[in-house]
């Protein structure tokens, strides 16, 4: 069965091409997906990402449950409304999930997990949350809208009433505000500046439309991810999954081995940095005309590996690419191009940041 | 969707060729395929010269979600290629059965040609494809 949000009928209405992604019937643009991005970059987007699965915590114990949960330390959180990117691990140290954790009192954090991995992220979340005595709550009936571009905090904030609008325009990156029913989270998927807003899906689309009215363009999941590609962030699935650790995702930086937490995989991942991290994530720039794409062949002087996230980036106008290759120096790099080996070089992401390429790509 | 023009034919993978009055066959994308791609980024040329065969690859076209083979509808010469879609890529979205033509073919056997699907045939694949 395809699952719809409950934008579908908007997105249908605006004349969007509508794709299956993950099990959910979802627009991948609604006109040219280059100029979507370019209005991400420059100007202001909106997207529709209420296939995300919002999960509340609620129980005495929910910390000490996140810290068990968590590879990222949930004890960075003080205040409240702040929000903390992390992988959820396996024992064996492979990434269930990322997600993003929100505090927002000592007995209550929501998480925002993705959406093709809600099923098995619920029932993991729940057995674990067991031994905490943590109430694990899913609210599909909320809807979320990302707005994403430099202008976009001023245009969403231009609606709302002065006292919250002020508040919102005050959040710091990566905090976020309730109001009611309404969550409002400075964060994205972009590399833009801009708001993830949570709310009843009944509000949803009459928000949407106040934002088209505002000059808040719809962009699609084809936008998003050349946006968060060029941002140089990690998409599940593609990047990481249950039999690669953060260290082989380039997500080291998500990981807090922290004091003696005792957080599901640290072993593992203690083993693995022991061992030697076998494998390394890192980024490729196709200087020459092509494009990069998942699931070709990437040589290097330590041996073979392969492109995981690969595309073209409009605000580039050059194939980049995430690619998984062996540990170690990699010399010079190249991919193989329906059979031709190109040359390519080799970057550390991100590749685009606020609007403008990032130093040396 | 616009209209498609009378004196082309088209191939089930969406390729059209116009036979031109000098006997060279023109060919390209049709405007559902360049809807269905998407914005194209890269176009991927045969060399003047190059010998093709009907129902081979000759080209290839890259969108920003995919890479997409070019079927030759004739077999013959590549006469000429369409240099502009290296720099405009773009090109082909805009306008796909004129300014966005890929490739010219002289053919070596020009009645492949009838095998190939007239406007009517072509725009009742669209529906059908549609209905599914």
């Amino acid at each position: 069965m395809t699952r719809t949000t409950v934008l579908n009928p908007v997105h249908r209405a605006l004349g969007a091409r509508m794709v299956d992604f993950g099990g959910w019937d979802m627009p991948i643009s609604y006109g040219s997906q280059i100029e979507e991005h370019h209005a991400v970059r420059q100007d202001a987007g909106m997207f529709d990402v209420s296939h995300m699965t919002v999960v509340d915590l609620h129980g005495a114990q929910v910390r000490a449950f996140l810290r068990h949960l968590l590879a990222n330390s949930v004890d960075k959180l003080k205040v409240s409304g702040k929000a903390l990117y992390t992988c959820m691990l396996n024992a064996q140290g492979g990434v269930i999930d990322d997600l993003i954790v929100y505090f927002l009192a000592e007995d209550r954090f929501r998480l925002v997990v993705n959406a093709a991995t809600r099923d098995k992220d619920l029932e993991w979340i729940r057995r674990q949350a067991q031994a905490f005595a943590v109430r694990v709550e899913y609210h599909p009936e909320l809807a979320m809208i990302a707005v994403q571009g430099p202008n976009a905090r001023a245009r969403t904030a231009g609606l709302w009433p002065h006292v919250l609008a002020e508040r919102a325009l005050t959040l710091k990156p990566f905090s976020a505000l309730r109001e009611g029913a309404l969550f409002v989270a400075r964060t994205g998927y972009t590399g833009e500046d801009g708001f993830e807003i949570t709310l009843p899906g009944s509000e949803a689309a009459a928000l949407w439309q106040r934002l088209l009215d505002a000059g808040v363009r719809p962009c699609g999941l084809g936008a998003r991810d050349t946006l968060r590609l060029e941002a140089g962030m990690n998409l599940y699935g593609q990047d990481m999954d249950e039999t690669t650790t953060p260290y082989e995702a380039g997500l080291a930086w998500t990981v807090s081995l922290d004091g003696d937490r005792d957080f599901i995989g640290r072993a593992a991942l203690e083993a693995q940095q022991r061992a030697g991290v076998p494998r390394q994530m890192i980024g490729l720039v196709l200087d020459d005309k092509g494009v990069l794409r998942h699931g070709q062949k990437v040589s290097t002087a330590r041996g073979e590996g392969e492109i995981l996230s690969g595309t073209f980036a409009p605000t580039l106008g050059k194939g980049i690419a995430f690619a998984r290759v062996p540990a170690g120096d990699p010399g010079a790099v190249g991919v193989e191009i329906r059979g031709r080996p190109v040359p390519v070089r080799v970057v550390r992401p991100p590749f685009v940041r606020s609007g403008r390429p990032c130093a040396g790509i | 969707m616009s209209e498609i023009p009378g004196d082309l034919k088209f191939l089930k993978s969406h390729e059209w060729a116009r036979l031109e009055d000098g006997g060279v066959v023109r060919v390209g994308i049709s405007d559902h395929a360049q809807g269905q791609l998407g914005d194209l980024v890269y176009v991927e040329l045969p060399a003047v010269g190059d010998a093709v065969q009907a129902g081979n690859a000759c080209a290839v076209v890259e969108s920003v979600k995919a890479a997409s083979d070019i079927y030759a509808p004739v077999s013959g010469t590549v006469v000429e290629v369409n240099e502009v879609l290296g720099d405009k890529p773009e090109t082909i979205n805009e306008d796909a059965y004129g300014e966005g033509w890929i490739l010219a073919i002289r053919p070596s056997s020009p009645d492949e040609l009838d095998s190939l699907l007239d406007p009517d045939a072509y725009a009742e694949l669209l529906e059908e494809e549609d209905a599914h």
